[in-house]
């Protein structure tokens, strides 16, 4: 059953809430969001802070309002037509902010979806780089782990596919202009890129988690500055949201348990 | 208007070994997999093969007839990974420049426009300019000054897509939400084939859908082949969704070299129809397991 903390907040509902604060202040972008928690967050700040943000049914339309997790089809009101080729139009128009998820991730916030091991002969092929190249050299893009462990939060990814901030730099002046990791959601807290050497910070923990515990699962030395917040609760309207109206059955809580 | 209607047999003709070929659709989403399998059932090798991947790219690796795949992604969808595919990567058994989508979309779009690239900022940084080292940068020659990626031209020597509708002339018509970029794999090729589910007469077309969705103009078409359930195991809304079923079986086989040589056996040594018949036949057994389970 659904959990733990003195609240009755499950894990889930944290991280749900975390994935809709990486769309606040954005206005009219395209948000785009792999996952239980970025699409739940998403459809949050659609429907609280966010009003003008444009989501999309997964296929090949942009939608109106926030659809419940796997709502019919035949029930989504479409609002434009939004095949791959247009999508690519709007990655390069910069009007977007993308939560992608991340089988490896590193400190400077390089993400790995192609290969573990060599690229040449991997241990093991993924989906493959997609869209994380271009998409994090032209827009906002933040990553989604819900299994945070040293294994997924490593100190180099194998295969750079999704840039960070000491690549982007390398690569010059084209790379860093639109260049944005804004954060990093796992299932025990919230990172961002925001210290001098633009190295991962450690934003929050989620309830339930210890700065400690989050230290001993990444493979890397983080930033943790003196006073670590705990993730915001979720507001009783975005929790009536969460579990009313987006996902009353509770996927959420599949994705992460607490 | 010429008739450039041919049989899956005599667009295998056209193909010889070693060409480069594009394979339109995305994902496990309207592949051409009849011709796929034709190509599977030819002795046609060492071929490069450009693709939005899907099970087209693993089944081909997987009978031994690829080179080089040219990808951005390999995906079921439903499924991650493709497990053909996968094994040959991880076994080494295949060459792969792997880029990213858009940059695969601009290779396309270069070489149908018989450009040698297009700029892109998309690559940058990214370890794609590192396993590719033949991919160039260029600076604008503007006051920017900017560096980009020179994204070369992805120039196919043959492609084939799927589409729901064509006219015997090689108009196409795709009543799917997502025509992909199965029109910049045809004006990319010297050779350019479209299989679909149903030639109808050119006056039938508009009956079909909007005219938006007369996206394939026969400009970019030399040869269409009448494939009823071309695209299975694929998605080839509206006429049919993704057969996940069957979808499973093929990965659940791919991981036995036993259960992969029967999979091979009834539904791959057999011809076009055979196919159909067979997997209609392992639909009505999984239903039928089904039934039985949900009864015990």
């Amino acid at each position: 059953m659904t959990e733990a903390t003195d609240t009755g907040v499950t894990r889930a509902e944290y991280c749900a809430v975390a994935c809709a604060e990486v769309f606040r202040g954005d206005g009219e972008v395209m948000a785009s969001a792999f996952g239980t928690a970025p699409a739940l967050g998403a459809r949050l700040a659609r429907l609280t802070f966010a009003p003008d943000l444009v989501l999309t049914d997964g296929d090949a339309a942009l939608v109106d309002g926030a659809p419940p997790l796997g709502a019919a089809p035949a029930s989504l009101v479409l609002e434009s037509h939004m095949p791959y080729r247009r999508v690519f139009d709007v990655v390069w128009s910069g009007r977007r902010n993308l939560i992608m998820m991340a089988s490896q991730i590193d400190r400077t916030g390089n993400q790995n979806i192609s290969a573990i091991g060599s690229w040449a002969r991997p241990k093991a092929q993924l989906i493959g780089v997609r869209g994380a190249p271009g998409n994090t050299v032209n827009h906002s893009t933040s990553y989604w782990v819900p299994n945070h462990s040293t294994r997924s939060f490593v100190e180099q990814v194998d295969v750079v596919s999704g840039v960070g901030y000491a690549r982007a730099a390398a690569a010059g002046p084209s790379a860093t202009r639109f260049h944005e990791i804004r954060r990093v959601v796992s299932n025990l807290g919230v990172f961002d890129f925001a210290s001098p050497d633009r190295l991962m910070r450690l934003v929050s923990v989620h309830p339930g988690v210890t700065v400690d515990d989050v230290v001993e699962s990444t493979a890397f030395a983080l930033v943790v500055p003196d006073d670590v917040a705990e993730t915001r609760h979720p507001t009783p309207e975005e929790l009536h949201l969460l579990r009313t109206v987006l996902d009353p059955k509770g996927l959420r809580d599949r994705e992460v348990r607490t | 208007m010429a008739d450039k209607r041919l049989t899956l047999d005599e667009f295998v003709s056209e193909l010889d070994s070693g060409m480069t070929i594009g394979i339109g659709g995305w994902g496990s989403r309207r592949k051409p997999m009849a011709a796929v399998r034709a190509i599977l059932r030819s002795d046609l090798t060492d071929l490069t093969v450009v693709s939005y991947g899907g099970p087209d790219v693993g089944l081909l690796a997987a009978a031994g007839k690829v080179a080089k795949v040219v990808f951005g992604f390999v995906t079921l969808d439903s499924i991650p990974t493709d497990p053909h595919f996968k094994a040959a990567r991880q076994s080494g058994a295949i060459e792969a420049m792997e880029v990213d989508e858009g940059m695969f979309y601009l290779g396309l779009l270069a070489a149908s426009q018989r450009i040698p690239f297009l700029p892109t900022r998309s690559g940058l940084g990214s370890d794609v300019l590192v396993v590719n080292p033949s991919l160039r940068t260029v600076r604008s020659p503007y006051d920017d000054g900017e560096e980009l990626v020179a994204m070369p031209a992805l120039r196919l020597d043959a492609a084939v897509v799927h589409v729901n509708r064509a006219d015997a002339a090689g108009s196409g018509q795709i009543l799917g939400p997502d025509p992909f970029f199965d029109e910049l794999f045809l004006g990319a090729a010297d050779r350019r084939f479209v299989t679909t589910e149903q030639v109808v007469a050119t006056d039938q077309l508009l009956a079909g859908g909007p005219l938006q969705s007369l996206c394939i103009s026969r400009l970019l078409t030399d040869g269409v082949i009448e494939t009823p359930g071309g695209a299975h195991f694929t998605a080839c809304v509206p006429d049919y969704g993704r057969d996940e079923g069957f979808q499973k079986e093929y990965v659940m086989a791919a991981g036995d070299l036993d259960a992969w040589a029967t999979f091979r056996e009834r539904f791959l040594a057999v011809d076009e129809a055979g196919y159909q018949s067979a997997t209609r036949e392992a639909a009505t057994e999984r239903a039928a397991a089904k039934a039985a389970k949900e009864g015990a």
